[in-house]
């Protein structure tokens, strides 16, 4: 699927103001994103990272500024780029099966590549056993599970995801952590995943972008050079997680004064 | 199956209360007993009416009404409830018509139907379609508003076209509150044809009662307004179940 050589995601002078006279959500945002690449976007809150995302989704349309998915400018939401949203938002008249094949679906694939499609990304994320229940029988680590399911199933070519661990306890969010560090190793995603973990950004990333508060812009990036398989414990994500938390925490105290 | 053994034991104690209480009546006559028929009276009045024929011709007159005027209302308020859901502008003029033809009670109307659709069964069916209408049209625009956008996003961002978006989120989504939009309307048909029936009707179970007034029958006035609940429960019993089996497993904890 390499096609073209230039980055999967470019974002260029992106920058949102959300009415005339107001000040900025964001300024001027330039960052391209490389196949198979994981980029966290790091910020405090209001900073715009969410903006950001949803204007590369498409739900969102920037004030100024361009994002180009393949080279293509997008215009609006369409299939080659997956959302996996906070909320999970499941359609809940739907199994697990039938929200993980809505894609499928839309694009009339035969009942049985859907099937097999199903089985495939069900057994991914571990819910195989699950696949006739309801969201509303669901725990919400389970939830997210199937909304990542449900994006990987229409094979986009990015993933985006808005604090997508970021309503679940500690000790499922690792987990899901761990799970999606498993996914990327198999499946190779683009992926932009905006989050306010550090700990989270630097497990996760191939490179973390750090915001600056309102009106956001791009303040910093780090690339993360550890292992694909990473220990939160080992010493050098340790350093990653306290240089970035130094960056960090200067906006967020910009904010406060 | 316990509660279906309380319900039965409520209803036989209601009747029990009631024969006591119009027996006693008719021994001490605290009113005159003709005013409170008892449960004997007002079945023998049912029998008589069954075995004729007439119970039933009434009662088919009546709910083929419901289901006429509750159908047109259903079919329009689904269709304009959906649109001006979906649509800011249209909602906007909607609105404030709305909001002043709705405070008024429809039987205030009655005279006007008969005026303008005649004494035939269109004044009857059309007063039912004006008066479930508005209920169900206000409830079904709401149910499509409160629509969560983050569900059509997510389908947006799957692939889903316009179209998709309407029939495959908002449609399913809203239909929660669509059915109870329908279950309201259809108890609220069976509640004002007894108002379209009290003029110019020569049939239906608002005729009956009307007709028990002007010939002063008091067992059936009574039987046709039990009949009314009994009809009521029945459909309401009926459309839960069929809530329950369309709505799935969605609601289920």
């Amino acid at each position: 699927m390499t096609t073209a050589a230039g980055p999967k995601i470019q974002i260029q002078r992106v920058a949102k103001t959300f009415s005339s006279g107001r000040a900025p959500a964001l300024a001027e945002v330039d960052l391209d994103v490389a196949e198979r690449e994981l980029v966290c976007i790091l910020g405090p809150s209001g900073c715009g990272k969410s903006t950001l995302l949803n204007i590369v989704a498409g739900f969102l349309a920037p004030t100024t500024g361009a994002v180009r998915v393949d080279g293509r400018v997008v215009t609006g939401p369409a299939p080659e780029r997956g959302v996996v949203f906070q909320e999970y938002a499941l359609f809940p008249w739907l199994t697990v099966t039938g929200n993980v094949e809505f894609g499928p679906r839309l694009q009339s694939r035969p009942a049985a590549e859907r099937r097999r499609t199903v089985d495939r990304y069900l057994d991914l994320v571990g819910l195989r056993a699950h696949a006739d229940k309801f969201p509303a029988q669901l725990s919400g680590g389970m939830k997210q599970r199937v909304a990542i399911a449900r994006a990987l199933a229409n094979n986009p070519a990015v993933i985006l995801m808005d604090e997508p661990f970021g309503a679940l306890d500690a000790q499922t969010r690792e987990t899901l952590q761990d799970e999606l560090s498993k996914i990327q190793r198999v499946e190779h995603k683009t992926i932009l995943f905006v989050t306010h973990s550090i700990r989270e950004a630097v497990y996760l990333a191939d490179r973390v972008v750090v915001m600056t508060s309102v009106p956001g812009r791009i303040k910093q990036v780090f690339p993360i050079k550890l292992p694909e398989v990473r220990d939160r414990f080992a010493p050098e994500f340790t350093q990653y997680e306290a240089d970035i938390t130094r960056v960090v925490k200067e906006e967020v105290d910009k904010v406060r004064e | 199956m316990r509660s279906s053994a309380v319900r039965a034991v409520a209803i036989l104690g209601g009747l029990v209360l009631w024969a006591v209480f119009t027996t006693a009546n008719a021994r001490v006559e605290i009113v005159n007993p003709v005013l409170l028929p008892k449960p004997m009276e007002v079945g023998r009045v049912a029998l008589d009416l069954t075995a004729s024929g007439e119970l039933a011709r009434h009662v088919l007159t009546s709910l083929w009404r419901v289901v006429q005027g509750f159908g047109l209302a259903a079919v329009a308020a689904l269709g304009l409830g959906v649109l001006v859901g979906l649509c800011v502008p249209l909602r906007l003029m909607a609105e404030p018509v709305i909001e002043l033809l709705r405070p008024i009670p429809p039987l205030a109307f009655l005279p006007m139907f008969l005026v303008w659709f005649g004494l035939g069964e269109a004044s009857k069916v059309a007063f039912i379609g004006y008066t479930t209408f508005f209920p169900m049209f206000v409830a079904i625009a709401a149910s499509v508003l409160r629509i969560d956008v983050v569900l059509l996003r997510a389908a947006a961002s799957l692939g889903a076209t316009r179209a998709d978006l309407v029939r495959r989120v908002l449609l399913p989504a809203a239909l929660p509150g669509i059915v109870v939009a329908l279950r309201v309307g259809v108890g609220l048909a069976l509640f004002v044809i007894v108002g379209a029936e009290f003029m110019g009707a020569d049939a239906g179970l608002g005729h009956l009662i009307m007709e028990g007034r002007t010939f002063f029958n008091p067992a059936q006035i009574v039987m046709g307004a039990l009949l009314l609940g009994l009809l009521g429960s029945l459909v309401n019993t009926l459309l839960l179940a069929a809530e329950r089996r369309l709505l799935g497993g969605r609601a289920a904890a």
